[in-house]
């Protein structure tokens, strides 16, 4: 008897150390203070589940009942940030049918399709706005006129407002896919110098 | 003894893993807590990605009357009750109704309100 019980203490030690070592492993490699992209969440911690995302309560009961993330995003197409979700290839590919009313479901978006190129001041390619994907989602009355006067030249746009949450930071940022993405609205190369010059001598030989 | 020494090392588990929860939410997550917790519940996480899977934008932004930036809306349970705002589905119909308290009101205690999870851009444009 004296054995057993001298064996399993040993048993216990053993297994304690084996979990005391698991568990100091994986926190230093999450603490590490010298990783590359130190302050990015790792894929790992993406698209948290209820219960572990801070927010929620986890001892409150319908918490666990919420669904997480990642099982109704399984189907979807992936994206590189926001919810690393591509929304807009989500509904072109008819992975998601979100309704246009809250109960009429054959109810369909009136599509307004105009792209608004804005030249820009710095040297990034210049923003091509597409109202096409844009009214997809939404209503003229929700951009036009509170947050956008619909006149040519009348909006001042920066990309200081945007990142305080303005002008496009209203939804960019908070709910549609943020600023770090640069290109998908500085899409329209501008003309280069080299470009220029090619296509003068291109004249001056004709 | 080793059911104790168990119970002690899943409690350190527990705390460890408490601790490095600091991740804030999906991205879009919407917490409500203007009035909540002043009335003793949870303050509300709205989860934009449940939402914008079933409806497009301007279902509630035009119809429902949601204003477009956080913190502008100011509803209270009783506009919920009447078929107002999110009671406009949340009504047993289109979605559960209000009966199911815990469902909504399932924020950690203490949360302030605004969007979480996003990419750093939570500036004073919250109005």
């Amino acid at each position: 008897m004296k054995k057993n019980n001298a064996m399993t203490g040993r048993l216990k030690i053993h297994l304690m150390f084996g979990l005391i070592l698991v568990v100091s492993t994986s926190v230093t490699g999450a603490d590490d203070p010298n990783t590359f992209n130190r302050l990015m969440d790792p894929p790992s911690k993406r698209n948290p589940s209820p219960m572990t995302d801070g927010i929620h309560d986890p001892n409150n009961n319908g918490t666990q009942l919420l669904q997480p993330p990642k099982e109704a995003f399984q189907q979807l197409p992936k994206g590189k940030s926001g919810n690393y979700i591509d929304w807009m290839k989500a509904l072109q590919d008819k992975k998601i049918n979100p309704r246009n009313d809250r109960v009429d479901t054959k109810s369909q978006p009136i599509i307004m399709d105009l792209n608004i190129v804005r030249e820009v001041k710095g040297s990034m390619p210049d923003v091509v706005y597409p109202h096409k994907q844009h009214t997809e989602w939404l209503d003229c009355a929700n951009c036009h006129p509170a947050i956008f006067i619909p006149q040519k030249g009348a909006n001042q746009i920066s990309m200081a407002s945007i990142l305080l949450g303005e002008k496009c930071g209203v939804c960019h940022g908070k709910v549609a896919f943020p600023v770090s993405e640069c290109r998908r609205c500085h899409s329209k190369p501008k003309p280069t110098k080299t470009a220029n010059k090619k296509n003068k001598s291109d004249k001056q030989a004709k | 003894m080793f059911r104790s020494s168990l119970g002690k090392i899943s409690g350190f588990v527990v705390f460890l893993v408490l601790c490095s929860s600091v991740a804030y939410g999906e991205y879009g997550d919407v917490v409500l807590n203007k009035r909540s917790e002043a009335e003793g519940v949870r303050p509300v996480v709205f989860p934009h990605w449940f939402h914008r899977i079933r409806f497009r934008c301007k279902v509630c932004h035009t119809e429902l009357g949601f204003e477009m930036r956080a913190g502008a809306n100011d509803v209270t349970m009783q506009q919920i009750i009447n078929g107002e705002f999110c009671g406009a589905c949340h009504n047993g119909v289109i979605a559960w109704p209000t009966e199911n308290c815990e469902l909504c009101h399932s924020g950690k205690p203490g949360t302030k309100s605004g969007i979480y999870g996003g990419h750093e851009t939570l500036g004073p444009g919250k109005w």
